[in-house]
């Protein structure tokens, strides 16, 4: 039964949406945004809108230009999806409309962004020219350029862009090993730079309470932890010998690191150059465990009611996927759901976990009780996926 | 498997200093490296294809132009003055110092064959 109301467009609907230029009239498809979710069709540019009740495809939206390594946020009010694209494009989806609602071409070659904690603007990370662009959420015009230019004086990748509390974004500089913290909590930005924080952070992740930044380091063992709120204690390292005395096999997939990656007071990190998950204990930091896996992991992603890890793999060992028990560190569920299982993501209360499987062009809906297969989605080299509950959580 | 040092001959400059980035010059190498390159069938040049898009892809783009790795266009890696030789050697045994990791362990010699000569041509896509 469908249940969608088809809203007839009319000339103030479409002045309302803000279409600057654009002549025609849009339908416009008023459902409840909050089951609503999209996938990332990586290879061909498009976007797919899903309702995660109905485990349905209801359309795709094209013209988003180089979705390698896409990544998405949420407006607050949950109409909108602001995706971060490889080429460097922004675009603004209207999930109402199922149309882009703005694109701009803000950098060269981007690698994902974050909202802010008020949602009123938008920051993205790139790779080149290097350093975070800041833009209006709304009108997708740039409030701030930053390049980040690290102690050593050259532009830097940025990576590990998360929102934080107090209106600001963190993010880490690869090449120059910083990080910086960017406060707009006075209507001007204020940058703190924190240097020397270990060599070639990867990725960061934000505790899902907002108060830890923690960048996982390429270069070298080990994390670097900065405490928000204390960050005048300075960046410490955690974890600096998980590793020592080990050869490191070869990383063929950088790892992710996401907020979801804490579960109770425990964070699940997975371990560079080893096939390992690491535990380590938020209160004090330090290594509880180190969870033997399948191979290199790329996301450990904790269920919303941190009962359960769930692992992904680099190439060539990407049919796999393991889910261990956060309680007791046990493996309870090993899965080869197709080639290429490049992303997970949970309902918003974790009954079912949605996984991409880009090789076979599905999405593969299970549940995280019994771990059978729900449904199948068809959807064309999948990759990201992001449900619209992220829109209220800090860091996602 | 079997690692070794191994003296190269006929490589570019491009890829010697390259490799030494770190003061290392391990490499990994397969015996009959420098075999003639052995007929890469249809449905194996699909799937390195494949590879070279999504995986390699995942860190130099999709459309190979660059991300955390460089860009892979054809004319700027000739404008390096890479050649076949010199980006197999890459491919095989990684970059020091960067997140480039060392494909020999999981690829055989006439796939990296394969995609250095792809990579130098302009018909991937």
């Amino acid at each position: 039964m469908n249940r969608r109301i088809f809203l007839k467009s009319t000339l103030a609907a479409s002045v309302l949406l803000g279409m600057g230029g654009c002549s025609s009239l849009s339908k416009e498809y008023w459902l409840p945004t909050g089951d609503l979710g999209i996938v990332i069709e990586r290879a061909d540019g498009k976007v797919a809108l899903v309702n995660t009740s109905q485990r349905k495809k209801l359309a795709e939206i094209e013209g988003l230009g180089d979705l390698s390594h896409a990544s998405a946020v949420f407006s607050r009010d949950e109409r909108y999806a602001y995706i971060f694209g490889r080429d460097g494009g922004l675009t603004k989806i209207d999930l109402i409309g199922r149309r882009i609602d703005r694109r701009v071409m803000q950098s060269g070659n981007s690698i994902g962004g974050a909202i802010s904690q008020d949602g009123s603007m938008v920051a993205v990370s790139n790779y080149t020219p290097g350093g975070v662009q800041v833009f209006d959420s709304q009108t997708l015009e740039r409030v701030l350029d930053l390049p980040a230019i690290g102690k050593n004086g050259k532009a830097s990748k940025t990576v590990g862009l998360v929102d934080a509390p107090g209106h600001r974004f963190v993010f880490s500089l690869f090449d120059a090993g910083e990080i910086w913290l960017v406060d707009f909590s006075s209507g001007e930005p204020k940058v703190t730079r924190f240097e020397d924080i270990g060599k070639q952070p990867y990725d960061a992740l934000i505790t899902p309470d907002g108060r830890y930044y923690i960048a996982g380091l390429f270069g070298e063992d080990g994390l670097a932890l900065l405490d928000l709120w204390h960050p005048e204690k300075g960046v410490r390292r955690i974890l600096p010998d998980y590793g020592r005395g080990e050869a490191r096999l070869p990383v063929y997939k950088m790892p992710h690191l996401e907020g979801w990656a804490v579960a109770g007071n425990k964070a699940f990190i997975p371990a560079v150059g080893h096939h390992q998950v690491l535990v380590v204990d938020i209160n004090t930091w330090q290594e509880i465990d180190r969870i033997p896996v399948h191979s290199q992991p790329v996301f450990v992603m904790s269920s919303p009611d941190s009962r359960q890890i769930w692992v992904n793999f680099a190439y060539p060992e990407n049919r796999h996927l393991q889910v261990i028990d956060a309680d007791n560190h046990q493996h309870i569920q090993h899965l080869q759901p197709g080639e290429g299982v490049l992303h997970m993501e949970f309902t918003p209360r974790g009954e079912e976990v949605w996984v991409s499987v880009r090789n076979k062009n599905e999405v593969q809906v299970f549940d995280t009780q019994t771990f059978e297969k729900l449904a199948t989605l068809p959807v064309a080299s999948p990759s990201g996926i992001f449900f619209t509950a992220r829109a209220h959580r800090i860091g996602l | 498997m079997n690692w070794c040092l191994v003296f190269i001959r006929n490589q570019s400059f491009k890829a010697m200093q390259a490799l030494c980035v770190g003061g290392l010059c391990m490499l990994f190498t397969f015996a009959g490296a420098a075999q003639a390159q052995e007929e890469i069938n249809a449905e194996r040049s699909e799937q390195l294809g494949y590879m070279l898009k999504h995986d390699c892809g995942s860190c130099h783009g999709m459309t190979l132009k660059g991300g955390l790795g460089p860009a892979l266009l054809p004319e700027l890696l000739q404008g390096k003055g890479h050649t076949v030789d010199s980006l197999s050697v890459i491919i095989r045994s990684g970059v020091p110092g960067t997140a480039m990791p060392p494909w020999g362990p999981i690829l055989k010699e006439e796939d990296i064959r394969w995609l250095s000569t792809h990579l130098l041509q302009s018909d991937l896509n």
